[in-house]
Parts: structure tokens; C-alpha cells; sequence
């Protein structure tokens, strides 16, 4: 369980940090590479719990692996509060107030479409799984007889 | 290339930290209101202020400053949980719980990170 946990949080603190070398943003501007890790986090997250919870096989593994280590190193909350609290002392307060409401407005926007897309899923498989037991209509011999 | 390892194994320090310290923080107060995220992600703020704190001020070493910040802390804290939590909270019908999750995680969470590279200035 520890170990799912370490590998997930191996993996997902490493593709920030690549992302945040990929994509560097200078001081004093919008943190655009830690807000899209952030916003594309949310979605992920979301939509794995539900595929975790609701549509995979149960395991131990995966939400400790998927869920807490690669979502939750992936995404972070500190940068988010720090980087804003930096902008602030810039005095740019239009960049620190876009920063908090647009993360967190975005955020809550990516995890409900994570939700969603992962419930439509779910509603889908039950509609064809069910699908077989709605009794099919059965040709009617007669009108088949009368066909031929 | 040894630095973004000693990132990763930074961030899965985090995320272990992180993991044991909301199942404790569970345990102990059992609530509806997600005190574990709750904590991390504030003391978080407090510790990545501080370590930004000591690079700007007191010129911290950059290496030193991704391990311990992007890798520790960004690991430690997360944004994904925070936002889960708080839709959760709304559709199990607490709207209030949701809200002051939202209003208390990111004003604390701004406090403490202010507090942190507040500290650095005086050390």
C-alpha cells in the first residue's frame, strides 16, 4: 500500500517537475504550467475515482497508486497559495486574484466534467450490460411464416 | 538527470507524508469536513513559503529548492483532492461544508504561505 503510494508519488512529482522544466513561466507573471498541471490533475482524478470505484474490478492498489500518489504529487496546492502569495508582494493584485479564482473556478469545473464523463461511462456500460435481460422481441413465427 | 530523481523520490516522501497524515488526522477526528487535506495543504503553504522564502532572501540553493519544494512539498500538498473534496461535499448536500472548505483552505493556505516567506525575512 506504502509502495503504490511512493510509485504514484514518484511518477506524478516527476511529471510536474519535466512539465515545469518544459514550460518555465518568469516571476511575476501567471503561473500558467502549475495552473494547467493543477486544472488537468482535477479532471484525472475525478474521473479515475469513478472508473476505480465504480467501473474497474475492485483492487488494493490502484487508489492508493493512481488516485493518492499520482494525482495528489502531481497536482499541488502549496505552489498554488505561495506562487499567488508572491504575485501579491509584486503588487500584482489583478495576477493574484485571476490566480486564486481562476484555479479554483476552473478546478471545480474540471472535476465535475471528470465526474461526469466517468458517470456517463458508468451509465453506459450498465445500459449494455442490462440490455440482454429486456426480453428481445422475439421474431413472431407466424408473421415470419407469412414473410416466406 | 540525479537532480529530477531526487525530485520524484522528494515527491513520493510527500505523497507518503501526505497519505499517512490524513489517515491519521481521520482517525482521530472523525468528519464530514475534510480536515486531513485540510492540514497538509496549509502546512504545506507554510513550509513551501519558507524554503521560497530562504531562496529569495538568503539565496537557498536551486537544487535544494526543487527537492524540497517542488519535490517535498508540491508532493506532500495537492489541488486535485482539495477540488474533490470540496464537489463531494456539495452533492452529499453540505453546501456550507463545501463553501467554508474553499474560503478556509485558501485563505489559511494563502495566510501560511505568507507567514512562511514572512518567517525567512526575520531568520
Amino acid at each position: 500500500m506504502l509502495g503504490a503510494v511512493a510509485a504514484g508519488g514518484f511518477l506524478g512529482g516527476e511529471a510536474r517537475y519535466l512539465l515545469g522544466l518544459a514550460f518555465p513561466t518568469a516571476h511575476g507573471a501567471f503561473p500558467a504550467t502549475i495552473f494547467a498541471i493543477n486544472i488537468s490533475g482535477s479532471f484525472i482524478l475525478a474521473l479515475l475515482l469513478v472508473l476505480i470505484l465504480e467501473v474497474w474490478p475492485p483492487t488494493k492498489y490502484l487508489r492508493p497508486l493512481l488516485a493518492t500518489g499520482f494525482c495528489g504529487a502531481y497536482t499541488t496546492f502549496s505552489t498554488w497559495m505561495v506562487d499567488t502569495d508572491r504575485l501579491i508582494s509584486a503588487g500584482r493584485y489583478g495576477l493574484a486574484a485571476a490566480n486564486v479564482l481562476g484555479s479554483l473556478l476552473a478546478g471545480l469545473a474540471a472535476t465535475t466534467l471528470g465526474l461526469a464523463c466517468g458517470r456517463a461511462l458508468v451509465a453506459y456500460r450498465r445500459r449494455r450490460a442490462e440490455g440482454p435481460l429486456i426480453p428481445a422481441q422475439q421474431p413472431d413465427p407466424s408473421e415470419s411464416e407469412a414473410l416466406r | 538527470m540525479l537532480l529530477a530523481i531526487l525530485v520524484g523520490l522528494a515527491a513520493a516522501l510527500g505523497a507518503l507524508a501526505r497519505y499517512l497524515l490524513d489517515q491519521f488526522v481521520g482517525t482521530r477526528w472523525e468528519s464530514a469536513f475534510p480536515w486531513g487535506t485540510w492540514v497538509i495543504n496549509v502546512s504545506g503553504s507554510f513550509i513551501l513559503g519558507l524554503i521560497t522564502g530562504l531562496a529569495v532572501h538568503h539565496g537557498l540553493n536551486a537544487h535544494v529548492v526543487s527537492v524540497l519544494g517542488t519535490g517535498v512539498c508540491g508532493g506532500y500538498t495537492t489541488f486535485s483532492t482539495f477540488n474533490f473534496e470540496t464537489i463531494r461535499l456539495t452533492e452529499d448536500g453540505s453546501l456550507a461544508g463545501s463553501l467554508g472548505n474553499i474560503a478556509g483552505s485558501i485563505a489559511s493556505g494563502l495566510l501560511a504561505g505568507a507567514a512562511g516567506l514572512g518567517l525567512a525575512l526575520l531568520i
